[in-house]
């Protein structure tokens, strides 16, 4: 007992803090587990656990982009898309091929994974050139891009091979018996249902692992000191351009294997606004952001409360999205502000009195 | 030809709207140094307003458009009031989640209001259309009073920031915020006005926007509002011409990609004409080149 004492005590600030990010991750597990094992959890709930999962990683990895990197990207849902829709096709192409779930659902995921990573040097390269606002408005164009080309492409099998087209399934022109996988509009349906929670819980543990070794390593100060400052970044000999796009891309990466998630949690995979389309980025950044930009515990907590609070809300009907947004409002200026800023002094000042007067 | 000339006038028309959203974008952007998300969301509240005055309690148009625009204006110096103010030290993120915050709060008391469902908008415009070239083409009103409202603004807005005390005011503190303060000019004040004419000039748009296109939900303004950035950031982020060339063009590709190459990847094509665009020339059309100052 007292040898794990001073263990403990031995470990570095960095290193505890790490672990309690990851230990929180296992014991919220291992609660639903327990709920869920109880019968406690209802069914809108429950079908809520593997969303969470995605909106964690999507703000985790998002936080790379925007807390360690710097840069404001409002495209995170398009890289998203672009793994969703790599996956889901791997998947449906291999359905029969490979039967064995757990097999096929890991290379879905390494595919979803690498096709976003390609994705996101391809568009790092030309937009990390960008700063600030201009970076912001063209990667919220690339995100809108990616959802509109994938909203007009027909692909399309049959003995001869795959067949593509950005018309309609008839100009696919099949044999008898082929198989239409992506429909334009109409999108990829009857991909299997491979996500569970436990596989989302991992995915988190997997994420948390890149981007908490990625910013405690070498390579992470290089991107943070770029952040900091660029200029002075550059004459101590880093090369700018490599580690901001080594970002940029894990960052697209961790976000496709989101979206390896959410194809696979759903049947119908199609590409709507509501789902790939800007405001799915904003909603993320704002996970980001109100969990406090570059705090990686933050951007998991803010994920889930701020997934969870409309459905807690659910009983305000009509109002609950108001409330979200005067919420959203309020926690703002009252951190950002000096006036809140003052308040929130006003308070710890409080506390910290009542507790010399206790001593 | 005579179709292109047709698709060509409808760009213009869209595009006039755009460059009319994208007028109150830039001076905002130019001032406060913040992207107002909730512009978007002032024009449909405007479009609302307008919708229950004229089509719903039955006042003339020129009556209900004037309702709309004070009604706007007030609510826009209310937002600037109420959420900007206090964060005008704070990061940029703050103001731009906060600007998210207050478009979300205002789709939702439209919800709340008029319902998800579409209004079906009747035009204010009462103008006869014209006809050209023996019937072949054809002009709508709603496009000549939509192009007319677009260069009137365009010209009064460079004349008033030319030559008026709190036009000059505005380019003083968007240039340097605090030597304008040093100066004497009024750095409240004159973010307030700007938050003013912006979302004056919002309303005016999404009343020709919807009598143009005549569908209103809570959710009409979104789009043009991102288009309408996207058009500002085109010419040059800051610069009112550079806003008014933005919007024209940005509404050209659009109707001409709609027509030529494809309804569902016109969009597509305008933001890839917007990438191609900052890449080669990385503030814009018309923006200023900074120095970086080491």
């Amino acid at each position: 007992m007292n040898g794990m004492k001073t263990k403990t005590h031995n470990l570095s600030r960095t290193t505890k803090s790490n672990i309690i990010t990851y230990g929180i991750v296992v014991a919220a597990y291992i609660i639903v587990e327990i709920f869920l094992r109880a019968g406690m959890v209802s069914s809108l709930l429950e079908g809520l656990l593997v969303p969470l999962c995605m909106y964690v990683i999507l703000a985790v990895s998002l936080n790379l982009t925007v807390g360690i990197s710097g840069e404001l990207s409002l495209g995170h849902a398009g890289f998203m898309c672009v793994g969703a829709f790599s996956s889901a096709f791997f998947s449906r192409c291999m359905e029969e091929m490979i039967p064995a779930a757990g097999i096929r659902f890991t290379l879905a995921i390494l595919i979803g994974t690498v096709f976003a990573a390609l994705f996101g040097i391809l568009i790092g390269v030309p937009v990390l050139r960008l700063k600030g606002d201009y970076l912001a408005i063209v990667t919220l164009a690339f995100g809108e891009i990616i959802k509109n080309v994938v909203n007009v492409i027909y692909l399309g099998r049959d003995s001869r091979g795959f067949h593509i087209s950005t018309k309609d399934s008839i100009s696919l022109g099949l044999e008898q018996g082929g198989d239409v996988i992506i429909k334009g509009p109409q999108g990829i349906t009857g991909t299997p249902n491979d996500s569970t929670f436990l596989i989302g819980v991992v995915l988190i543990l997997i994420t948390l692992f890149i981007v908490i070794n990625l910013i405690n390593s070498r390579t992470g100060r290089a991107i943070m000191a770029i952040r900091d400052n660029r200029i002075a970044a550059e004459s101590i000999g880093i090369n700018v351009t490599k580690y901001k796009l080594l970002a940029f891309s894990v960052s697209a990466a961790l976000a496709g294997t989101a979206g390896v998630l959410y194809a696979h949690n759903l049947s119908t995979l199609q590409a709507q606004p509501k789902n790939f389309g800007y405001n799915m980025s904003i909603t993320i950044l704002v996970f980001v952001v109100l969990g406090g930009i570059g705090n990686i515990r933050g951007s998991m907590i803010a994920a889930v409360v701020l997934t969870l609070l409309p459905e807690l809300l659910r009983g305000l009907n009509d109002y609950r999205m108001l409330i979200y947004a005067v919420i959203l409002i309020a926690t703002m200026i009252f951190t950002s502000s000096p006036g809140g800023q003052e308040i929130q002094e006003r308070i710890k000042l409080f506390f910290e009195r009542k507790k010399t007067k206790e001593a | 030809m005579i179709g292109f000339i047709s698709y060509l006038v409808n760009g213009i028309s869209l595009g006039s709207v755009y460059a009319i959203i994208a007028l109150g974008y830039t001076m905002v952007y130019g001032i406060a140094k913040m992207l107002n998300f909730a512009h978007g969301d002032v024009i449909m509240i405007g479009a609302f307003v307008v919708f229950s005055t004229v089509s719903g309690a039955g006042l003339p148009p020129v009556i209900g458009v004037l309702i709309s625009v004070v009604a706007c204006t007030l609510l826009g110096m209310a937002i600037e009031r109420i959420a900007y103010k206090p964060l005008r030290k704070a990061s940029k993120l703050a103001v731009l989640i906060t600007a998210i915050g207050v478009s979300y709060f205002l789709q939702n008391v439209a919800l709340l209001i008029y319902g998800a469902n579409t209004k079906s908008f009747t035009s204010v415009v009462t103008i006869e259309p014209l006809t050209l070239a023996d019937g072949a083409l054809v002009i709508s009103g709603e496009t000549i009073v939509t192009v007319a409202a677009c260069i009137i603004i365009m010209i009064g807005l460079m004349t008033f920031m030319k030559y008026s005390k709190s036009g000059r005011a505005m380019l003083a503190v968007s240039e340097d915020s605090g030597a304008a303060q040093l100066m004497g000019v009024n750095v409240n004040s004159t973010i307030a006005l700007t938050f003013a004419i912006g979302s004056a000039l919002a309303a005016i748009a999404g009343v020709l926007l919807c009598s143009s296109y005549p569908s209103l939900t809570p959710y009409t303004g979104s789009m043009p509002g991102i288009k309408a950035f996207v058009a500002a950031v085109f010419g040059g982020i800051g610069s009112i011409p550079g806003a008014f060339i933005g919007g024209i063009l940005l509404g050209v590709i659009e109707i001409l990609g709609k027509a030529y190459v494809s309804s569902q990847l016109a969009d597509a094509i305008v933001f890839a004409v917007l990438i191609i665009v900052l890449l080669v020339k990385p503030t814009g059309l018309l923006g200023k080149q900074i120095q970086e100052k080491v």
